[in-house]
Parts: structure tokens; sequence; C-alpha cells
């Protein structure tokens, strides 16, 4: 059988627009949470948010270093993080010159959970107080979810497969999970593949506290907002970024002498098959992702060192801590678990492939990243390695990524360092 | 050069992301200046904008070069 590793990695967040940066932030424990600066917050009952902060910030983004200024013109930020994330792992993963018949079998699926909802409602209010003739030619194509892909194949010539996962908050680890799988039935060689969002605009925030999602009641302490599996939790923050990974089937990159960071080996998916968007109270849609993923993986539930929880800082948490128990042990195994939205906020459609490459560095590092504001931990965690403030230095040979979505979509991805 | 067509080269250079020195009378949106026909509606709205004249389909069709552009807004502006 094919095996899926990946080569290269990239990312833009809340904590940095460099794989690097964001993961020396993330260990130090800093948070990239904030008061939104974005936009004029009067009336809004969520003030805080995790954005990518500005060029001229010490972990700032420069659109300018990848994206050519009249797609930034034309396209939502979603995609513009994405088209970043994408050229800085097709840089790491040395592919960003490639010749004809590689370009053949070289693909992208990197998806996003809403798209370009910050056009939609600009683009809304200027048809309305102006009129049809003055909606931008480029509003369409400049919001479809799938124009990630479509922008980074026109890039850098990727000819081969072209897909985008839409499963809300799930779309990241998806878009992996699809991605190593065509990989696997030979449909290509190389694959990109996350996840990518912005939606800090007043429709997206307004919409996700109506739907009594957000954090609303620590708007004076946006850093301890974010505090999965503690106590005073009290919703998610949103986050924005996009995390892109490239797959690589595993004798195509050894034989170009590539630097492997980590095998794909088992992915997980399920429905709920209960509610819009309240997680099944048992949790077993995510155990059933769990399972399977580790099934396909070949290894035993005791082999996995590091969980990536979905961990959205919601009451939800309880409901995945309690599936992920009966998956691994009441102690986990053995594992450590931890939610880095804590840090970066909910990225949303690009949570799951952010989270990924958290889960491939705590492989390269050996070390895993900490759960911020966890300083009351809830019932029925005693006996967990919540991994609580500050990282941990542990063996980690094996990692679980879970990601739940709206609608009751969810994806668990089981990765594994690859010995030389 | 006109005030016109010193406002229409800056529209020209924010739009489409190109030199100064390549936005000449004689440069064709689509040949020179790398324009594909999406960019040209966007320019013509933007020149709708900056000039408070309206630009219909059929004489936006004609208006290829940057010269099509100063000339008809030369003779359409009020």
């Amino acid at each position: 059988m094919r095996r899926v590793v990946v080569t290269g990695l990239g990312l833009v967040t809340p904590l940095g627009a460099d794989v690097e940066t964001v993961w020396k932030n993330l260990i130090a424990g800093e948070s990239g949470i904030g008061t939104i600066t974005r936009f004029d917050t009067e009336g809004q009952k969520c003030l805080i948010a995790g954005e990518v902060k500005p060029a001229d910030h010490e972990w700032g983004f420069d659109p300018n270093k990848r994206v050519d200024s009249k797609i930034q013109r034309q396209v939502d930020p979603f995609i513009v993080y994405g088209i970043d994330a994408a050229g800085q792992a097709l840089e790491d993963a040395g592919l960003t010159e490639l010749d004809e018949e590689t370009k053949l079998r070289a693909g992208c699926s990197i998806g996003s959970g809403i798209g370009g909802l910050p056009g939609i409602e600009l683009e809304s209010v200027n048809l309305h107080k102006r009129g049809p003739g003055r909606v931008s030619p480029h509003f369409v194509h400049g919001r479809l979810i799938n124009l990630i892909s479509g922008q980074v194949s026109i890039a850098y010539g990727l000819m081969g497969p072209n897909h985008a996962v839409v499963t809300a908050c799930s779309t990241g680890a998806h878009s992996i999970g699809d991605a190593a799988r065509m990989i696997r039935d030979d449909d290509a060689d190389i694959m990109l593949a996350g996840g990518a969002e912005s939606t800090i605009n007043p429709l997206g925030v307004a919409g996700f506290a109506q739907a009594r999602a957000l954090n609303c009641s620590m708007n004076d302490r946006p850093t301890e907002a974010s505090r999965p599996y503690d106590k005073d939790r009290d919703g998610f923050v949103m986050g924005e970024g996009a995390g892109v990974v490239v797959l690589e089937e595993y004798e195509h990159a050894k034989a170009r002498g590539a630097k492997i960071y980590a095998e794909v080996v088992g992915y997980g998916l399920s429905g709920d098959a209960y509610h819009v968007t309240a997680p099944h109270p048992e949790g077993k849609g995510a155990e059933n992702a769990m399972r399977m993923a580790i099934r396909k993986s070949g290894l035993d539930a005791s082999d996995i060192d590091y969980v990536n929880a979905h961990g959205t800082s919601t009451m939800a948490d309880t409901i995945e801590l309690a599936a992920v128990k009966r998956v691994l042990g009441d102690d986990l195994g053995g594992a450590s678990m931890s939610s880095t939205k804590s840090a970066i906020g909910h990225l949303l459609g690009g949570a799951g492939a952010v989270e990924s490459i958290f889960c491939i560095l705590a492989m390269r590092d050996q070390i895993v990243p900490p759960t911020l504001n966890l300083h009351n931990p809830d019932e029925g965690t005693e006996d967990v390695d919540l991994v609580p403030l500050t990282a941990k230095k542990r063996e980690v040979n094996a990692v679980l990524n879970n990601s739940f979505g709206f609608g009751g979509t969810n994806a668990s991805l089981v990765m594994k360092r690859v010995e030389d | 050069m006109s005030d016109i067509a010193a406002r229409v080269k800056k529209i020209v250079v924010e739009h489409l992301g190109v030199e100064e020195e390549k936005v000449t009378p004689e440069a064709s949106f689509i040949d020179d200046l790398g324009a594909d026909s999406l960019d040209i509606v966007e320019l013509v709205m933007a020149f709708e904008e900056e000039f408070g004249v309206e630009i219909p389909d059929d004489a936006a069709e004609k208006i290829n070069t940057v010269g099509d552009a100063n000339k008809y807004i030369e003779e359409h502006v009020s």
C-alpha cells in the first residue's frame, strides 16, 4: 500500500505567520487573543478574537510576501492566508519548482468552513446601497471556498486533483485525511492539504455570538477567555488563519531526499446524527471517528502519546474528554492531551490543519504544547494530563488529532514518526 | 498630461498592479498590461466612480487601450 508522509508545513495564525515563530510562541505559553481591532465592535456582545497580526507587529503577517497585490484586492482574507500557508509549505518541502510530469501528479485539498463572509457582508451592503452595477466582478470567485485550491494551483502549476472540503470546524482535518487517501489511491504523489478561515467581521462575530457559541463574558481579559477544560469556561474565542501541509507519497519523498516530518497513518470520519450545533451528549460520533482512525493506523490505542483535542472551551469539552477516555483509557493510557485553542482561539475551518501541524511539531521536538488558563480543571479531569499552563517535554511518537464541526461532523487523524 | 489622463493612470496602476511607466496611451489593457476581461469590468467601474460618468457595456467593449479610456472620459465627463 502507498504510504503518505508530511514533507512541508505552513502556518498563518494569531501567534505568527511562519511555522517556527508560531511554535516558539505556542510553547512559550503566549496568547494570540486580544480585543478586536478589525472593525468597530459597537453593539457586539463579543469584543475579543484571535486576529492575525498586522505586518508591523512582531508576529505579524505580510501578505505581500507570497500573494500578488492584485489578488489580495480581489479575494477575501481567508484565501490570502491559504495561499501564503501553501507557499510556505511548498518552500519548506523544496517543491516550488516542479517539472511538468510532477505537476500532473501534484494537487490541492485546501478548504474552509465558512469562506468569504467579510466580502459577502460588504458586497451585500454595497448592492443594497448602490445597486447591482456596483458589485465587484471578482465578488464570486473572491469568496468561494475552493478558490484557495484554485489560486494555489494556478500560482504553482499544480494540475493534480483540485479539491476543497467544507465541513465546518472539521474542514482542516478532513482536508488532510481526504488528500492522504488521494495519494494512497494513486490519484497524486503530492498534495497540498489544509484549511483556512477569516470571519472576524461584524456578521461573523454577531452570528456566532447569537448562536451562543462565543465567550462574551471575559471581554475585559481576552487572553484568559479561551480556557478549555476549566470550570470557568464560557464559550469559544474565534481565531483566524491557515494551516497547510505538503503530503507526499513515501517513496517519492525518499527518492528526492526530502525531510520527512511524519506519516499519516489513520483517518476516521463519522456523523453524530443528532443536532446542528450540539454534539451528541454521549460523544458517540467523536468516539467512532477516533476508533476508526486508530484501527486504520495499525497502532494500539496505548501507542498514542499526545492528543490535540478539539477542546473549544465550551461544554462540549466534557463530552470529548469522556469519549477520549473510552478510547484511550481513563488515564488516556499515559497520553497527554491539550487544547491549543487556548492560545490561538478556534480557527474553525483552519483548526484541524493548524492543530495537525502542532501535533507534527510535538513529535519533531518531543514537547507538547500547553492548555492555557487551565486553573480550575473540571470534574473528570483528575487522572488526565491536560498539560495545564506550561509546555511539557515528553516522548511523542504517535499523535491523535480531533476535529468536530457544526452539523455533527467528526474527523480524527493519527500520525506517527517515521524512523530513518 | 491632462488631469484626466493622470487620474486614469493612477487607477490603472492601482488595479492592475503594473509599473507606472508601462501605462502609456498606446498600452493595451489585455496585451500589454496583463488584464483579463474581469479586470476590465473592474477598471470601467473604477473610471465611472472616479469621473462620475456612466460607461455603457457597448462603449466599454471598445475601450482597449489606456488612450481609449482617456478619450472616452474626456468626451463624456461633464
